[in-house]
């Protein structure tokens, strides 16, 4: 065993944080190192005896690894805007490599902070209530540098870290307790706090490695917005070599990574359908309305721009957030879908619905659950209800 | 304490009109985008409540109970007539930016609850003390949630610009656009509560 000297290592230090040594206060800090590095070895004493391979931890690991995909085509995407842009202005054009560099280079402090900032707060949270640290910010952590302008200031993004943590999830109870997704709350806070670094036509290009200046460049949406018809094919879209939130734009990428959820079961398939479902269906009766340019745009371009794939797999599927019943992720999925596209075209003040729809579902997952469940009580209590009367007659 | 000052002290945070009655919250949330408006309402608020209640108080025992609501009314109307007369002779702009909502101080739950739990059962000065406390409760929240929403919001306090002096905006700082709309100051009023309700355990209900 390799990890044997690490395994040592624990133990030995381990009554140093456990009751009666000399730092009890951090023994929630100690566990959640020790339990990351391995298999937590606590034996259920009493009561009900199951047990899965997969924990929370170990679901969290898979979620980033289907980010993963994501995010290195996020991070050349990155290099490569610019140097598009570059190239237009009359600059020279970056090698592939170097476009992944630079993007790496954008990436990796904003990534830094996300989980600096978050996982701090945690940290401290599970100190002050004494409960072991929960998992949930591994992967919110790395969802909010992915769907933030990649010219967000570094500070606004720690205060939306610290806001999404503290009030979108502590303060109802922490991991497993919040009704909103937290990385959402992020995205939310930045949106309307500092609206000119997230939305409208002229921004989410860096322009150089370190600084936070923006280039110009058009994004898809923006670009509707304000009625015009978008430059990009939607083969770019697919591809996702187009300006965008860092890295949200490919669709291929994305759907590597819904591969993967849906393969080990952590996402649930029912809300990834019908969120396409209801945005395509969205989609088609603007169509057939089609008052504006707008409402004219081929229903599947619904799917391909902006975060709409991103939020369909990794955001509405939370299982924490999204309707925990089966006939309720229809309906929750088809309604993300639905509003979003609704949102998109009717109010051009918003131009990236997907955010505002998922939150807003998220709201009312928990009626719709409340209405799925009395529903069938109420069906199998008239089934009941009918057996006795056979039964009697 | 003696009676008096445990009839003044207690709205001021134990029994605070805003965080533990949860009453006039909408006010709260209307004016408080920034400071003078949120501490000339503090003020207003104060002196109805009080006027109202002491002068509820003296009536108490002539008002027949079954219109003693309009009755209630009567009173503290005239005198949200008289504080909107005079502020829009002393401080116009003021006036005009709190705009209906000096008029509305009239269906304030505040005013209306203090009357009916307090004024229709107490003597006069307990009554006018009472309402003292609770104008200042609810002032004392009023003049938090302006002083955080303007100093964040906008970057000054009383129309001072106190982030323009300290540099910041020449070092990337930029003003939160959040704060000043009113989903904000809903959540600050709920931070409020919850540091008050994990400082004073008394509150806790479950």
């Amino acid at each position: 065993m390799q990890m044997q000297w690490l395994r040592n290592y624990i133990d030995k230090i381990k009554p140093t944080f456990s009751e009666g040594g000399k730092f009890p206060w951090l023994s929630a800090t100690f566990g959640g190192f020790e339990t990351f590095a391995f298999t937590p070895n606590k034996v259920t004493r009493k009561g009900s005896h199951v047990r899965d391979a997969v924990d929370m931890k170990r679901a969290m690991i898979t979620v980033v690894i289907a980010l993963l995909p994501a995010l290195l085509f996020g991070m050349w995407n990155i290099g490569y805007q610019t140097s598009n842009t570059l190239v237009a202005q009359g600059g020279e054009a970056f090698s592939w490599w170097y476009c992944f560099w630079f993007g790496l280079v954008r990436m990796l402090p904003m990534i830094v902070v996300s989980y600096v900032v978050g996982l701090g707060i945690e940290f401290t949270y599970a100190q002050i209530r004494g409960h072991e640290v929960y998992e949930g910010f591994l992967v919110s952590g790395i969802i909010i540098p992915m769907i933030v302008p990649v010219t967000t200031p570094l500070w606004q993004l720690a205060l939306a870290v610290a806001f999404a943590v503290i009030i979108g999830k502590e303060c109802f109870g922490g991991t497993g307790m919040n009704f909103l997704n937290p990385a959402l709350v992020a995205r939310a806070f930045l949106f309307f706090s500092y609206p000119t670094h997230m939305s409208g036509d002229a921004v989410w290009i860096a322009a150089d490695m370190w600084g936070s200046d923006a280039l110009t460049g058009a994004t898809p949406m923006g670009q509707l917005a304000t009625g015009l018809a978008p430059q990009a094919s939607a083969l770019d879209m697919l591809i996702g070599t187009i300006p965008g939130c860092t890295c949200e734009t490919s669709v291929i990428a994305i759907a590597l990574g819904a591969i993967i959820l849906l393969v080990s079961g952590i996402a649930s398939w029912r809300t990834m359908l019908s969120v396409f479902v209801g945005g395509g269906l969205m989609g088609l009766l603007f169509n057939a309305i089609g008052a504006n340019s707008y409402m004219q745009l081929p229903f599947y371009y619904h799917w391909l721009m902006g975060g709409f794939a991103f939020g369909a797999v990794f955001m509405a599927t939370d299982p924490v957030t999204s309707a925990q019943t089966n006939c309720g992720k229809w309906i929750y999925g088809f309604l993300i879908g639905a509003f979003a596209v609704l949102l998109r075209v009717i109010n051009p003040a918003y131009p990236e619905g997907m955010m505002l729809s998922i939150l807003l579902m998220n709201c009312f997952a928990p009626l719709i659950d409340h209405c799925i469940i009395s529903r069938n009580i109420k069906m199998r209590q008239r089934r009941a209800e009918a057996a006795r009367k056979e039964v009697k007659a | 304490m003696s009676k008096m000052s445990k009839i003044f002290t207690t709205p001021l945070l134990k029994n605070n009109p805003i965080t533990v009655q949860v009453l006039g919250i909408c006010s709260c949330l209307a004016v408080t985008a920034q400071l003078k408006p949120a501490l000339v309402m503090a003020i207003s608020v104060t002196v109805v409540v009080a006027l109202a209640n002491l002068i509820i108080s003296c009536l108490r025992n002539t008002i027949p109970p079954r219109i003693r609501i309009i009755v209630q009314l009567v009173v503290v109307s005239a005198l949200v007539i008289l504080v909107n007369q005079v502020l829009m002779a002393f401080v116009y702009d003021v006036s005009k930016q709190l705009s209906v909502y000096v008029g509305l101080i009239i269906t304030n739950c505040i005013v209306m609850g203090r009357l009916e739990a307090f004024a229709m059962s107490r003597k006069p000065m307990e009554s006018l003390m009472d309402g003292i406390g609770n104008g200042l409760g609810y002032g004392i929240i009023l003049v938090i949630l302006g002083f955080v929403r303007e100093l964040f919001g906008s970057g000054t306090l009383f129309g001072y610009p106190v982030m323009e002096k300290l540099g910041l905006y020449k070092i990337g700082y930029e003003n939160n656009g959040l704060v000043i709309m009113a989903p904000m100051a809903l959540i600050l009023v709920g931070v409020i509560i919850w540091i008050q309700r994990t400082k004073d355990k008394d509150l806790l209900e479950d």
